[in-house]
């Protein structure tokens, strides 16, 4: 039996590009003429898909293209995509900041969201007095305030300050302040953006934590819009995910968080002379990476503990000092950390001429990377020192993906376990009698 | 099937894109009460936060215009203000002025000034200049009570000021100005989401309109001696307003039934198109400001 708590039908946003006011008063005027004739609205009709990179014909472009879904309650569901996805633009539609163009939100539960925190906090007023303040703009009655009073300074550990002015508190402070106010709200349906992203570590856990109660315990729906993929794998238990304005994929949460993931490594697979999101002054452009085995063939599937060599072809347009050619290569795995960096000038490798074409060779003796899939991100620049300024040639971010499966590093016969990193180490007991 | 699925009457609420005609939510204004009275409260409270004189200030400004306007209208343009000590006649006008003044000034700029509140929660953004015109009040509050001071003062003197049985209504009368206020400011505020030049159109227009108020001589005057521009006058709520203030408070010039039947018609039409347009504009507003 489905008890469906929130109901999005065929949601659809379009926004005007450029400068609003030239323009707008004839547009409005036009829009206005249609409508006094009982016609569609002319400007409805036309607007691009949401693709940020490239350009296009109309001044209208549709940031959310016919979205559905259905939330039920209890249920908490992850939201996920690139930047610029309409992950944002949805929330504020579902946090009525904004109408929708065209569509229906229906909900069966009070809406409170949170899609910053700190909302309204006044600087001149005291730590108590903003909480009332920013609790009553999230929805919360004056009584409900008073009675979770106390627990909110509780969680938010700043008894000392709580009769201070908020100006006075540092900003670690106001934060948690902030989200001490939002946790103990209590609202039906609770719509999230990416708020867990402040605080400290220790703060950081507390807030994940207090989230999972809220849904699981309070049963309470959660909408959840995050970058962060282990957030969501461990919070959601759904997931939607969007892309240039429409839902792309909806299912369970790990599903959802595959999906997005497979579909970036996608983008990433993407031949890189096809890219446009480079960054630098491009003397020198890479025009193709791949990786060859220790017998020079080009491979696909790494194998831990094998010999590999990770080739960069380039063309050279321009003069470039070989001594302050740098190269920075990083690997992120597929929650967006960061786990290892290649770099020139910590190798402290020099060189002395650089040819119109050619290849920038790393030699891997011995991968390290067990199974999973590794985005890398490549910067070449120009600069004369380690941690100096530099001159950014050539910069590309998630352009490779090191798609590694299981090896036998220590030729032991055993293949290693996935994901992380193998340290070099050796194990040995230390018996004492 | 759920059968609680198939029919579509039992959502809590619903968002879609466009209003209904008229769509103020009363209930939900209720259940945000408490908001506004923390609105208030901050209003109050932060104003005068770091100066010295903190809520002396609400009383120099009415003070020293009074001043002014005495010496310039009075003493050199030589306006007669009958029996009334000028000086009591003109922060009369002023202190009701005032609260018109500061109502529209400070609800004329709700979305532009709260964006970044209005662009991350939804609360009925009503709330905002409701709790403009009420913070005012206490403002207005205390600038009637400078003005009851001065008004003991005069008579102890033997100026010949009075009561009647029209001073009874004078709360009324400030609820007219109140309303006519929020709902110019919330045009205006509408406005100024999408065209700017409303800023500065309100910014001297306040100033000009004060002129064809009646704030500083008495509405018969202006008919004696500017016959043909006198309309400008008598066709302004705001003008009666002034004027009945007087003569509830001091009871010098007159009262006219149709002139407060016409302000309170006014003001009403005016209240009624701000709620729509604001109604409107709350919706998306988020998108063109």
């Amino acid at each position: 039996m489905k008890d469906i708590i929130l109901k999005a039908e065929n949601i659809s946003k379009q926004y005007r590009l450029g400068q609003v006011g030239t323009g707008t008063l004839s547009h409005d005027l036009n829009r206005w003429w249609h409508q006094i004739r009982g016609k569609e609205d002319p400007y409805l009709k036309i607007g691009d898909t949401n693709d940020r990179s490239t350009k296009g014909t109309s001044d209208y472009v549709w940031a959310l293209q016919d979205i559905n879904f259905e939330v039920e309650r209890g249920e908490v569901l992850g939201i996920i995509g690139k930047n610029g996805a309409g992950k944002s633009t949805l929330l504020k539609i579902l946090s009525k900041v904004t109408a929708p163009t065209t569509g229906s939100i229906k909900s069966r539960g009070r809406i409170a969201s949170l899609l910053e925190v700190g909302t309204g906090f006044n600087p001149e007023l005291t730590g108590k007095e903003n909480i009332f303040l920013n609790g009553a703009i999230l929805g919360m009655t004056k009584k409900e305030i008073t009675s979770k009073l106390n627990e909110i300074i509780e969680f938010s550990g700043c008894e000392r300050y709580i009769d201070t002015p908020v100006k006075r508190y540092s900003s670690g402070m106001t934060v948690r302040l902030a989200f001490a106010v939002a946790a103990f709200l209590e609202p039906e349906i609770l719509v999230i953006d990416e708020v867990l992203a402040v605080g400290d570590a220790e703060f950081q856990k507390k807030a994940i934590g207090k989230m999972q109660d809220i849904s699981r315990e309070g049963g309470r729906t959660v909408l959840f819009v995050s970058h962060n993929m282990a957030a969501v794998r461990s919070l959601c238990t759904k997931g939607i995910v969007l892309e240039n304005g429409t839902i792309i994929f909806s299912g369970k949460s790990d599903e959802s968080v595959n999906y997005y993931l497979d579909n970036a490594y996608k983008t990433g697979l993407k031949p890189i002379m096809n890219r446009n999101d480079r960054k630098g002054n491009q003397k020198l452009v890479v025009k193709d990476i791949f990786v060859e085995n220790s017998e020079s063939i080009r491979v696909e599937e790494l194998h831990s503990g094998e010999e590999y060599f990770l080739n960069f072809e380039f063309e050279k347009y321009g003069e470039i000092d070989p001594k302050q050619f740098t190269i920075v290569v990083q690997f992120k795995d597929d929650n967006d950390n960061l786990i290892n960096t290649i770099a020139t000038d910590e190798l402290a490798s020099k060189f002395f001429e650089i040819s119109n074409h050619g290849k920038i060779q790393i030699h891997i003796p011995k991968l390290q990377f067990r199974e999973g899939k590794y985005t890398m991100t490549y910067m070449i620049s120009e600069k004369f020192a380690f941690n100096t300024p530099h001159v950014i040639i050539d910069y590309l971010q998630d352009a490779f993906v090191l798609n590694v499966i299981k090896g036998d590093y220590w030729k032991t016969g055993m293949l290693n376990r996935p994901k992380g990193f193998i340290q070099e180490a050796s194990i040995c007991l230390v018996n004492e009698y | 099937m759920d059968p609680r699925n198939t029919k579509n009457d039992d959502w809590l609420f619903e968002i879609t894109p466009k209003n209904k005609f008229f769509s103020l939510n009363l209930k939900e204004v209720w259940q945000y009460r408490d908001l506004l009275l923390l609105f208030v409260k901050r209003d109050i409270v932060t104003v005068y936060k770091q100066t010295i004189l903190g809520p002396l200030w609400y009383l120099i400004q009415p003070l020293f215009t009074s001043i002014t306007f005495t010496i310039i209208f009075n003493t050199v343009a030589g306006i007669d203000t009958g029996t009334v000590p000028p000086f009591l006649f003109n922060l009369a006008g002023i202190t009701i002025w005032n609260y018109f003044t500061s109502c529209l000034n400070d609800t004329s700029d709700t979305f532009k000034k709260n964006a970044a509140v209005f662009g991350k929660v939804y609360f009925p953004r009503i709330i905002m200049p409701l709790s403009v015109v009420i913070s005012n009040l206490l403002k207005f509050g205390i600038q009637f009570l400078i003005f009851t001071a001065f008004y003991i003062y005069y008579y102890f003197k033997g100026a010949t000021i009075s009561f009647n049985q029209m001073t009874l209504f004078f709360p009324l009368l400030i609820i007219v100005m109140g309303i006519l206020g929020l709902g110019l400011g919330m045009i205006i505020s509408s406005l100024v989401t999408k065209y700017r030049d409303f800023t500065y159109l309100i910014g001297f227009g306040v100033q000009l309109l004060m002129y064809i108020s009646a704030v500083m001589y008495p509405m018969a005057l202006i008919e004696e001696k500017l016959p043909s521009y006198g309309w400008l006058v008598t066709y302004n709520p705001l003008a009666y307003v002034v004027e009945t203030t007087r003569y509830m408070l001091l009871g010098i010039g007159n009262i006219s039934v149709l002139g407060l039947v016409y302000t309170v018609s006014v003001t009403f039409i005016v209240f009624i198109a701000g709620l729509l347009i604001f109604n409107k504009t709350e919706k998306s507003f988020i998108d063109t400001v």
